[in-house]
């Protein structure tokens, strides 16, 4: 029966995404009444999956995973096998994937403005434009106008949608890659999905290329992996024997085992796919997508599909580095990690796009679930995972329904300024109260707000983790980067919803339907409750009021396949640190931002920072370096050296030259030889014939008798010749 | 086996194409639905032995043998076994999809006439099991190639790509052809009589020393119709100035020919000299794919990007067969069918664009997705199965081909695997252009695609989808006659 439902999970889906395509695309509520159907239904699936597995319990589901399997592609001596699993990880990860994809999905609903007039001069490929409507008094408003493709985003989003819960439920690595795949495929549909705005397009094509070179190096892992192991499922890898002997044998570079390599470059699909430096660069572009596929990537799937494998691959990391004759992988990706976290706030710190900040708040995010993998935190990355998909999904969504008040604002007004830029905004908290509380709530948890909220529980466990293992650079730069998150939050939070409007258009700012609002609400109860479930045992006061549920949960997953670190002794420092930068930065952020009064307003960091402030500001010059380093002398490479120089001047040069002298030897052969020798003697033949011809010709008279005569005279020679040769000798 | 099934299929085009040149009171339409006609059948025949052979048992079936010329040991022999069936079947796709494109070209009774002369010989390489009725029809297939790029082909460039094609595969063939009677004659010294059969010749124990001189010559110059670098120059040039359906033939058929006859003839014929040459091949092969991406990369012409990307393509299939180990061999066994069948969609394409836009030239098209949204999905297909997208038959055919050549040296796996990332950037970067950018004025009244268009570009997708979706329609057969060239490279 669970079986079962797992496989209808993905299926439900991607039948959504072909009904729509090919059938009800031009019936818009049809279309997403269908979407939103099938998510529903596998939303309804992973619950039912969920609770049974609540009932057979962690440790009895990590030995026997929920599991089926059926043939697929014949490789070697037999078919791979293509099948569905269930253990305690992919559980818990169903369960976030399922609730933020259902608000997701009915969010979008009113993001897309259903219901409102179609837009005046609205065409497909841009966003809508806004319609003109006539009130009974005969007043012309200006209002929302339909998104042009509607259901078009409802199809892509569904097969998004399928690809991340293919992901999930998939028992091996090949449908997971191609889960994985297909999303990639999805967030180049969807950042592109307003393709007439060239920055759209440029935003679809990088987000894509960038993820594909970690997906390529992803694929040599699985190649080498299968080449090892001679199976994909996780069953046949995670197990002692062949981590054993991955973790024996020598890979051919880089010193390390065979389990590190692989590690490392699955790794590096997850550094492409989640956004790790140095394969950052996508997705703060990727902003340039409708707002529910902002939170679609980066909250529900795709960013968190990368995290999902490293997590998923962690036995084989483990093992990795359990080897101390080979090279281990993870202080490389603890460092990535770390150093992303880091990174990327201080980027989020001098961003005015609203959303742009989530977006570096999301890379950092990430960094720390990859750090705390780095450093064998596993569960507390799980952990994070979790909550961190909760309250981005919010917050990309409260983000998207102030830029839709604004845009509301913007069209009453008629003003032209940037809807998105929070130095426009101010004091929407009385226009938008529902957006600004639930946004309030995404914004403290992200900040890691003490105990009340659920980014408090999950990134203290990282630090304390991290402290614990004694990996205290880890420690040290992810304390410096939870500060500077809980100053950008501040510093959001603070510059759009407190203060006064600074601009006529915040003044008219309006709150947004029940469509969207509700998925808020829905979500904001998600960013604090599941907290709770993580509650460490020996935590002051609180801990053992709640069972530390999740870590015995995703902890039994991996039972008996890594080596168990003892009991970490509960310290003081670590959750003393957090909360001092939580709560700190918080302080800070709103201290410094409260008094900005003006849009055109310099930033208030500027001045402390100087030029700093625009390195920041222009996100320390990647996306220029990377052009410079990479993309030009790719182009150089192709163009000039191997097109024009060696396909079209040498390679095709040596075949000309070869034409041209077999021409010139022709040439040479007719007029040198042909024509003076061959010809020449045959002419010569020919003339001479002709010649002596001529002169016999005066001969031929034709007269008898001349011929009687010559006749005579040619007897009484041979006579005479006769008689000088033979009768006188 | 009553009805001489491969032999139908084999000579079947050339009848018709016979006919058609014969019949000169013929109208257009007349010759118009006699080629769909004849198209249609041998696609549906092709398929149905497709579906006939038996990849349990395996080997060759639907073997026919009659003597031609028993003095010299030459017979008509041909056969199929579990690598060529799919050929035969991409074949039969190929020639009704290049039918069904082609249906408004000019003076459509010497087109087809010749087009379908040229499909018996790709057919009849493809089954021959003789080495003499191999070069017959190789040769078969190789001229007519000449006449319909010259007669059809775009202006400006048709007679120079023309002859720069003929005499490529020209003095490839006559390598080969060397090489061949090279054999011929060295087996008899082993065997005491002479024979052309390829099946006797895989017994005849050559030795070491004669393959290891022999096989460079014989793989080369089939290799040479196969695209490697850097005798591949023929191919994008050959292909721009092809018209559509001749373009469909030749990357998506023609090319695997060079490919297949070099596994048959120069691996299978030589096992010992296939595995000494192999390092330097496929070093040759791993240019032949990056190269061939990242000029594909740059180009301005619609049509020279797929004709470079057909470059490297090509060399990932030929690197396949390199590697001498089952899963490579498996691979390039999936990826002649499967970038046959892609490529000939990518040319569609490209055509139904030019004959309505009359410019390939990408900076200057934009749009196409509204004025033709089939093709424009259909490209878009095409574009995912090129880069290896999971669920398109790109994805089973690549993935082999890497596990085989990881397994062979993993460094050229990882350098081989920059032309997927390419691969990737100029598919994304030309659908962006062409299907999504802005539309120009100009463009703003060409009409949509007819339904032979259509049906065309659905049986293309159809073949893509459904090997990426069920590998099991077509991998078992491959896998067949893959372990029968096992046990030769062990045997030997």
């Amino acid at each position: 029966m669970e079986t079962k439902i797992l496989w209808l999970l993905p299926l439900s889906p991607l039948v959504a995404f072909a009904l729509i395509v090919l059938f009800t695309n031009r019936n818009r509520a049809l279309s997403h009444t269908l979407a939103i159907l099938s998510v529903v239904l596998s939303w309804a699936g992973s619950m039912f999956v969920f609770w049974r597995a609540l009932q057979v319990g962690a440790e009895h589901l990590a030995e026997e995973p929920f599991h089926e399997v059926v043939d697929w592609l014949p490789i070697g001596d037999g078919f791979f096998r293509l099948g569905v699993q269930l253990d305690p990880l992919a559980a818990i990860v169903l369960f976030f994937v399922a609730w933020t994809i259902v608000m997701i999905f009915i969010y979008s609903v009113g993001y897309h403005n259903f219901g409102q007039p179609e837009g005046d001069h609205d065409e497909k490929g841009l966003p809508p434009h806004g319609a003109t409507v006539v009130d009974e008094h005969g007043h012309k408003h200006k209002v929302p106008s339909i998104e042009p493709m509607y259901s078009r985003f409802f199809a892509f989003v569904s097969l998004f949608a399928f690809g991340m819960y293919l992901l999930v439920v998939s028992d091996n690595l090949l449908t997971l890659f191609a889960g994985w795949e297909i999303m990639g495929l999805c967030s180049f549909l969807l950042i592109g999905f307003w393709f007439k705005k060239p920055s759209a397009r440029d935003a679809a094509i990088k987000a894509f290329m960038t993820t594909r070179v970690g997906d390529v190096f992803m694929l040599l892992g699985i190649a080498y992996l299968y080449t090892q192991v001679g199976s994909l499922r996780y069953a046949d890898i995670f197990n002692p024997e062949t981590l054993h002997h991955l973790a024996t044998h020598p890979a051919p570079v880089l010193g390390m085992s065979a389990a590190g390599l692989i590690g490392l470059l699955l790794f590096i699909g997850t550094v492409g796919k989640s956004a790790q430096w140095p394969l950052h660069v996508w997705l703060p572009d990727a902003m340039e997508g409708p707002t529910p596929v902002s939170a679609m990537i980066h909250a529900a799937t795709m960013v968190s599909a990368g995290v999902y494998l490293a997590i998923r691959i962690f036995p084989l990391l483990a093992a990795a580095g359990h080897e101390s004759a080979f090279t281990s992988p993870m202080p490389i990706i603890a460092f990535i990690g770390a150093f992303t976290a880091l990174f990327a706030a201080t980027i989020a710190v001098a961003q005015n796009d609203i959303k742009r900040v989530l977006a570096y708040s999301t890379i950092s995010q990430l960094g720390y679930m990859v750090a705390a993998v780095g450093i064998g935190a596993y569960v507390a990355a799980a952990f994070h995972l979790v909550t961190h998909a909760f309250f981005k999904a919010l917050l990309f969504l409260g983000s998207g329904s102030v830029i839709h008040g604004m845009e509301h604002g913007v069209l009453h007004t008629g003003q032209h300024i940037d809807p998105q830029d929070m130095y426009n905004m101010g004091g929407l908290r009385r226009r938008m109260p529902i957006t600004f509380w639930t946004f309030l709530i995404g914004g403290f948890a992200l900040s890691g707000f003490p105990v009340v909220t659920a980014g408090f529980w999950s990134k203290d466990e990282i630090l304390s983790e991290a402290f614990g293992l004694g990996h205290m650079g880890v420690f040290w730069t992810l304390a410096i980067a939870a500060f500077l998150t809980a100053f950008y939050t501040m510093r959001q939070i603070t510059l759009t919803f407190l203060g006064r409007p600074r601009t006529e258009a915040a003044a008219h700012a309006h709150e947004t339907p029940p469509t969207m609002t509700g998925p808020l609400m829905v979500l904001a109860v998600f960013a604090v409750a599941f907290g709770w479930l993580g509650v460490p045992e020996h935590f002051p006061v609180l801990g053992g009021l709640l069972p530390s549920w999740f870590q015995e949960w995703v902890g039994a997953t991996f039972h008996g396949l890594i080596p168990e670190h003892g009991e970490l002794t509960f310290s003081y420092f670590p959750l003393t640190v957090s909360l001092v930068v939580a709560l700190g930065g918080l302080f800070v952020g709103w201290l410094v931002y409260r008094g900005v009064q003006r849009a055109d307003q310099p930033d208030p960091l500027e001045k402390v920072l100087g030029p700093v402030y625009g390195v920041l500001e222009n996100k320390y010059y990647f996306d220029e370096l990377y052009s410079y380093l990479l993309v030009k002398p790719a182009y150089w490479f192709a163009a000039v050296f191997a097109f024009r120089w060696m396909d079209r001047t040498v390679i095709d040069g040596i075949l000309h030259t070869v034409a041209h002298l077999s021409w010139r030897l022709g040439h040479f052969l007719r007029n040198r030889i042909d024509l003076p020798i061959v010809n020449g003697f045959g002419d010569a033949v020919a003339e001479g014939t002709k010649g002596a011809g001529r002169l016999l010709r005066v001969v031929q008279s034709g007269r008898v008798q001349h011929y009687m005569l010559m006749a005579l005279v040619n007897a009484v020679a041979l006579l005479a010749l006769v008689y000088y040769f033979v009768i006188r000798s | 086996m009553n009805l001489p099934l491969l032999s139908l299929i084999i000579f079947l085009p050339i009848v018709a194409g016979t006919v058609m040149l014969l019949w000169p009171s013929a109208s257009r339409d007349t010759i118009r639905r006699l080629a769909l006609v004849t198209a249609t059948i041998t696609f549906l025949l092709s398929a149905w032995l497709y579906v006939r052979y038996d990849f349990v048992a395996g080997g060759y079936q639907f073997v026919e043998k009659y003597p031609w010329l028993p003095d010299l040991g030459i017979s008509y022999h041909v056969g199929v076994d579990g690598l060529s069936a799919p050929l035969i079947l991409l074949t039969g796709v190929v020639i009704f999809t290049g039918t069904l494109v082609s249906w408004n070209i000019d003076r459509p009774r010497e087109f087809f006439g010749l087009l379908y002369i040229l499909a018996t010989g790709v057919f009849g390489v493809f089954a021959a099991l003789d080495l003499f009725t191999l070069f017959f029809m190789y040769e078969v297939a190789v001229f007519p190639m000449y006449l319909l790029i010259v007669i059809w082909g775009w202006e400006k460039t048709r007679e120079y790509a023309g002859m720069k094609l003929t005499l490529y595969l020209l003095v490839g063939s006559v390598l080969a052809l060397v090489g061949g009677l090279a054999m011929v004659f060295a087996a008899r010294e082993n065997l005491g009589y002479l024979t052309f059969d390829l099946l006797e010749l895989e017994k005849a124990g050559l030795s070491v020393g004669f393959q290891k001189f022999w096989f460079p010559i014989v793989f080369f110059g089939f290799a040479v119709l196969g695209g490697i670098f850097p005798v591949h120059n023929w191919s994008p040039d050959g292909h721009v100035a092809a018209p559509t359906a001749v373009s469909m033939f030749h990357a998506g058929v023609l090319m695997k020919l060079g490919a297949f006859a070099a596994l048959r003839v120069g691996v299978m014929l030589m096992p010992e000299g296939a595995k000494f040459h192999l390092p330097w091949i496929i070093l040759l092969t791993l240019v032949n794919v990056v190269y061939g991406a990242f000029i594909a990369s740059v180009q301005q012409d619609f049509k020279y990007v797929i004709g470079f990307s057909s470059v490297s393509h090509m060399g990932l299939v030929i690197m396949g067969i390199a590697t001498l180990n089952h899963d490579g061999l498996l691979g390039s066994g999936v990826q002649m069918f499967s970038h046959g069948v892609m490529t000939a969609l990518f040319f569609a394409v490209v055509g139904m664009v030019y004959d309505r836009t009359h410019t390939r030239h990408i900076p200057s098209l934009g749009g196409m997705m509204k004025k033709l949204p089939w093709a424009g999905v259909a490209f878009i297909i095409a574009g995912l199965t090129s880069m290896g997208m999971p669920g398109f038959s790109g994805f089973i055919a690549e993935f082999p081909i890497f596990m085989g050549v990881w397994r062979y040296k993993p460094w050229i796996a990882i350098v081989a695997a920059i032309s997927i990332v390419v691969t990737a950037s100029y598919v994304l970067r030309v659908a962006h252009k062409v299907f999504f950018g802005p539309l120009p004025e100009e463009f703003k009244d060409i009409p949509d695609i007819n339904i032979f268009d259509r049906v065309a570009l659905v049986t293309l997708v159809f073949f893509l989808v459904a090997i990426g979706v069920f590998p099991h329609i077509m991998v078992p057969w491959i896998e067949s006659g893959v372990n029968y060239v096992l046990t030769i490279l062990g045997g030997a």
